[in-house]
């Protein structure tokens, strides 16, 4: 029961600190992309693949005090910065959550910045493309981003290193 | 491509919301009849609701008809405003017509426990061998491909994925004005033909003439109220609940190796997680009515009283908790396991949220499109900027929870064990021996 809640309070236990809505989702679904059992259901979006459903999760955890948010202003841009408090902690004691090797991709995902995992999960999004039509649908989907084919090709060093990290 | 054909005579279908659906396509009236999308007759909009609210027995055959005709009306509006060619607008059409059509048995329920996504099926019935397939196929080879991009949001034309998934788009239109009318309430009328004719494409998306903010916003509060009096109401969650145990319990037999006394055929592919498109296809509503009426004779116990609970609309009791009521929780699990009520099938808390409409704030890396009003001057204006109705509800999100759990087992145990449940559960007992806890009813 309230396993879902406990994984999401758990992710941001390994992690430490999660700065912006938009990384935790990417490291999330990143995350289910590589197996690792978490339930939220995920579309593409503004800004890649996105949840709702995560969204809501994650409002509810700040709710009822289980997660701290912090607010940051960065220039124009405003940040969210998640972290653990000791009532989550508690929460935790009664949840069993167990990632194995995803612990360490969780640490190495949060390594990266949010527009390096925004571009890693949509190349994962359209896995299911021949490399054209991927490479297409990120710079269609993504103009605003102007990411290049280097930025694809460290995305896909990346991804191998994940899977490598799971096997 | 060969040029898409026009029937003889415009073919119509009498819809209680729309009045009349209209069907002039060749390409539409092939996909209604295709199988895979008469399926969908067989599968209620609504899932558990109808236990609640009798008259909600729609079908999502309904539903997705109904998307279609008003996407067919606002490809009216935008006649001589926007430059779409025929096979754009029929991308559109199609889009809107099968944007539902992945959509499985009890999908709420169902989903949760055998791990997939309706989204998924919906693209694989669309894109892979497929009757509906055949029939997009005349359009193109590519075409398929391109109606599944627009209902999953991927297509590079944005006004195109707009009409489908925004936070005003054909979808919620009809499902609000068609659950209000066949659940029989009051709420979720508003004037669609003021909002449709006063809606206009705009670059990249849709804006609603500023005459048509009074309509809209009868559209927002519309959505709020059938959130929580309809979709989120405590029975439909509780009977939800109780149908993802019963699942949850055939699955955990099935692992475990247990013998049902009429194999279960057409869920194995789902119970072994290994499913092929005909497998889904052959998935609709009778399929799992019949298994639960099979299961409500079967050895195990659980599966069996889970089983009689839904179809005989045995639920479960509610009282209000949160998840940081864990310690509680934790409690209760162990009172339950001491009275032999395996808490993994007869307690859960179920939460349940919604955010009835959300505005764009500069700065931030937010997901949802807001609505925008187009002003007498050609100016752009937020929703919640000129609305103050609107304004007073966006961006607050409203949360619930309910701890489900079977009441009259409770009630069954000995006064020891009863009583450090009830006094847990805040369960207050009457002096006739009937429990008071809400009129979940």
């Amino acid at each position: 029961m309230l396993m879902d809640h406990a994984k999401i309070i758990r992710l941001i236990e390994i992690a430490g600190e999660v700065t912006g809505r938009k990384k935790l989702h990417k490291m999330v679904y990143i995350a289910q992309k590589m197996q690792i059992d978490f339930a939220e259901r995920f579309q593409f979006h503004m800004y890649g693949p996105y949840s709702e459903e995560l969204t809501l999760r994650v409002d509810e955890l700040c709710n009822l005090g289980l997660i701290d948010e912090q607010m940051e202003t960065k220039g124009a841009i405003q940040l969210y910065r998640y972290t653990l408090n000791e009532e989550g902690r508690d929460f935790l004691k009664f949840h069993n959550v167990d990632f194995g090797r995803g612990e360490q991709l969780i640490r190495r995902l949060n390594e990266e910045n949010s527009r390096f995992l925004e571009l890693v999960s949509t190349v994962l999004y359209f896995d299911n493309l021949p490399y054209a039509e991927m490479t297409n649908k990120v710079f269609t989907l993504k103009s605003k981003q102007r990411y290049t084919e280097e930025e694809i090709e460290r995305a896909l060093t990346f991804v191998a290193e994940l899977r490598a990290m799971m096997a | 491509m060969h040029n898409p054909e026009l029937l003889s005579e415009e073919k119509v279908f009498k819809d209680p919301v729309h009045r009349y659906v209209h069907v002039r396509e060749r390409l539409i009236w092939d996909l209604i009849n295709a199988s895979e999308f008469q399926r969908l007759r067989r599968i209620k909009q609504l899932g558990t609701s109808y236990l609640t609210f009798h008259g909600g027995e729609h079908s999502r055959f309904n539903h997705s008809l109904g998307v279609y005709e008003i996407m067919r009306r606002i490809l009216e509006t935008f006649e001589g405003r926007i430059q779409l060619s025929r096979e754009e607008k029929l991308l559109c059409l199609c889009a809107a017509l099968l944007h539902d059509v992945g959509h499985g048995p009890f999908s709420h329920s169902f989903e949760k426990v055998f791990r997939f996504h309706h989204e998924d099926w919906t693209r694989a019935i669309i894109t892979g061998e497929t009757e509906i397939n055949r029939i997009l196929r005349r359009m193109g080879d590519g075409f398929p491909q391109k109606v599944a991009e627009v209902i999953a949001k991927t297509y590079e034309n944005k006004l195109i994925v707009s009409l489908i998934s925004s936070q005003i788009d054909a979808d919620r239109m009809d499902y609000l004005l068609r659950d209000a009318y066949y659940t029989g309430v009051n709420y979720g009328n508003f004037d669609i033909e003021r909002i449709l004719r006063l809606m206009r494409p705009h670059e990249d998306g849709i804006v609603i003439k500023f005459s048509g903010m009074h309509a809209v916003e009868d559209y927002i509060m519309s959505r709020y109220q059938m959130y929580w009096q309809v979709y989120f109401h405590p029975v439909t969650r509780s009977a939800e609940v109780v149908l993802r145990k019963v699942f949850q319990r055939a699955k955990d037999l099935f692992q475990a190796g247990y013998s049902f006394r009429v194999e279960p055929v057409q869920l194995l592919p789902f119970l072994r997680e290994e499913i092929t498109l005909a497998d889904y296809l052959a998935l609709d509503e009778s399929v799992v009515f019949y298994y639960l009426h099979q299961w409500k004779a079967e050895q195990d116990p659980i599966l069996k009283d889970l089983s009689s609970r839904f179809l005989d609309r045995k639920l479960f009791k509610y009282v209000e908790c949160t998840p940081k009521d864990f310690r509680l929780i934790a409690d209760l699990q162990k009172l339950f396991l001491e009275a032999g009520i395996d808490p993994s099938y007869y307690l859960e808390v179920d939460s349940t949220s919604d955010l009835p409409y959300d505005f764009y704030r500069p700065g931030e890396d937010e997901e949802r499109i807001p609505i925008m009003l187009l002003m007498p001057s050609g100016e752009i204006v937020e929703l919640s900027r000129k609305s103050e109705i609107v304004e007073s509800i966006s961006g607050k999100r409203r949360f619930d929870y309910k701890l489900y759990f079977p009441l009259e087992k409770v009630l069954a145990l000995p006064e020891g064990l009863r009583q450090a449940i009830c006094e847990r559960l805040g369960v207050v007992k009457d002096a006739d021996g009937s429990c008071q806890d809400h009129p979940s009813d």
